[in-house]
């Protein structure tokens, strides 16, 4: 996996694992791999790839079975989505915002285009 | 604790190395030993496995004396160094001959390991290239199961694919009892296997810290033009740099660039982790 130089180890890797809960490729109450296995594929430290497991047991996206591993929540799509829309209003819509105002665009043209790009996607 | 250095004292003939040198490594980290040419790196690995012996001052590694090369040390550490010696046989017979020093010596994993390189155990080692020779020496180490791995720059010499393929055997050994110690200027090749950091620097340790805890106190990103930092560089992307992280921000930490920060304010860098020690 390449990663990027821009944002920390373990989110990214949250990020790969979300994805691919999404994408269904690890299913609700499914058994995701291990620590090591993830740690060996990613070419990751083990600690790092802990923190990542970490931080999506917190979220209640996976949880832990003493002596069998990671699984799946069952609703781990939704919380992942929770996660994206905190994401996008924390991080993506501040970013928005300046160089809104940076390039002076206003609220009317912003708006204006939006409704171009939903007229497009219903026609 | 894996390893303690109190107040060590080191030269070779005339060319002081180390003067009060203090370290303290745990078990459950991948340390990245980074320093200068001639800051003293491979000295230093070699006083930790017992090769050079201190002035002045205490080593002790995983409770024994390494210049008393106990066995029971002995068949705890496997060190790579980075001229390697392998004598004229075939890595199958070598294994033979070693085993019986590393009571956890496994020939299935030494097996897979070499597979994985593709390099033969039954290829007399004096006929093989430089690279061929390194991967089956780290193959040998990593097989030998010890509690403590030293290397120094393993990744030289190595091609693209075994490099990653090194990188996968690491994660794969780095497990909580277990202390592994890289030596490297070739950061980029082993960036996110490195969980803890040690410069050495002008006969000292500047900093031993974990990545996690540098990524805690400061910030890797873009900077704007005017923007303050402890250091920047500029580049074709603007200007790239390290500064101190107040809002608890996330960023992933550029080694080289925190190095050259090390280098160049070493008593900035020393009050931010200045009393910071790799205990956990």
């Amino acid at each position: 996996m390449e990663f990027k130089d821009t944002q920390a180890i373990y989110l990214q890797i949250v990020d790969w694992m979300c994805d691919n809960i999404v994408k269904e490729k690890w299913k609700s109450d499914e058994r995701i791999p291990s620590v090591r296995e993830l740690g060996i594929l990613l070419e990751v430290n083990p600690n790092t790839v802990m923190r990542a497991y970490e931080c999506l047991q917190n979220q209640h996206i996976i949880y832990n079975k003493r002596g069998l591993g990671f699984f799946v929540s069952e609703d781990a799509s939704v919380r992942i989505t929770e996660r994206k829309r905190t994401e996008f209003i924390g991080q993506v819509l501040p970013e928005f915002f300046r160089q809104m105002k940076l390039l002076g665009i206003s609220w009317e043209v912003i708006h204006c285009e939006f409704e171009k790009l939903n007229r497009e996607e219903d026609s | 604790m894996m390893i303690r250095m109190n107040q060590l004292d080191f030269s070779y003939r005339k060319k002081n190395v180390f003067s009060g040198l203090n370290l303290t490594l745990s078990e459950g980290h991948v340390y990245g030993l980074l320093g200068k040419n001639g800051a003293g790196k491979s000295t230093l690995l070699k006083l930790m496995c017992g090769l050079l012996f201190p002035e002045r001052g205490e080593i002790n590694v995983m409770g024994y004396l390494p210049s008393a090369r106990k066995p029971a040390f002995l068949s705890e550490l496997f060190f790579i160094p980075e001229e390697i010696y392998l004598p004229d046989l075939k890595m199958s017979a070598y294994a033979e001959l070693l085993r019986p020093f590393y009571p956890r010596f496994d020939r299935q994993m030494l097996e897979e390991y070499m597979e994985e390189f593709e390099v033969s155990l039954d290829e007399r080692m004096s006929r093989m290239s430089y690279g061929q020779r390194k991967k089956a020496l780290i193959c040998l180490g990593l097989a030998c199961n010890t509690r403590l791995l030293v290397m120094d720059e393993p990744t030289n010499g190595l091609d693209i694919p075994s490099k990653s393929h090194f990188r996968c055997l690491i994660a794969s050994v780095a497990t909580k009892d277990r202390c592994i110690i890289i030596s490297t200027h070739q950061v980029r090749d082993l960036d996110n296997l490195i969980d803890a950091l040690v410069v050495v620097e002008e006969s000292r340790i500047l900093v031993n810290v974990t990545t996690d805890r540098i990524t805690e106190k400061l910030v890797f990103k873009n900077l704007e033009e005017d923007e303050s930092a402890l250091f920047a560089e500029e580049s074709v992307k603007g200007r790239w740099g390290v500064v101190v992280n107040e809002n608890g921000e996330d960023s992933k930490l550029d080694m080289e660039l925190f190095f050259n920060a090390v280098l160049q304010h070493p008593e900035k860098i020393r009050a931010i982790f200045g009393n910071d020690k790799v205990n956990d």
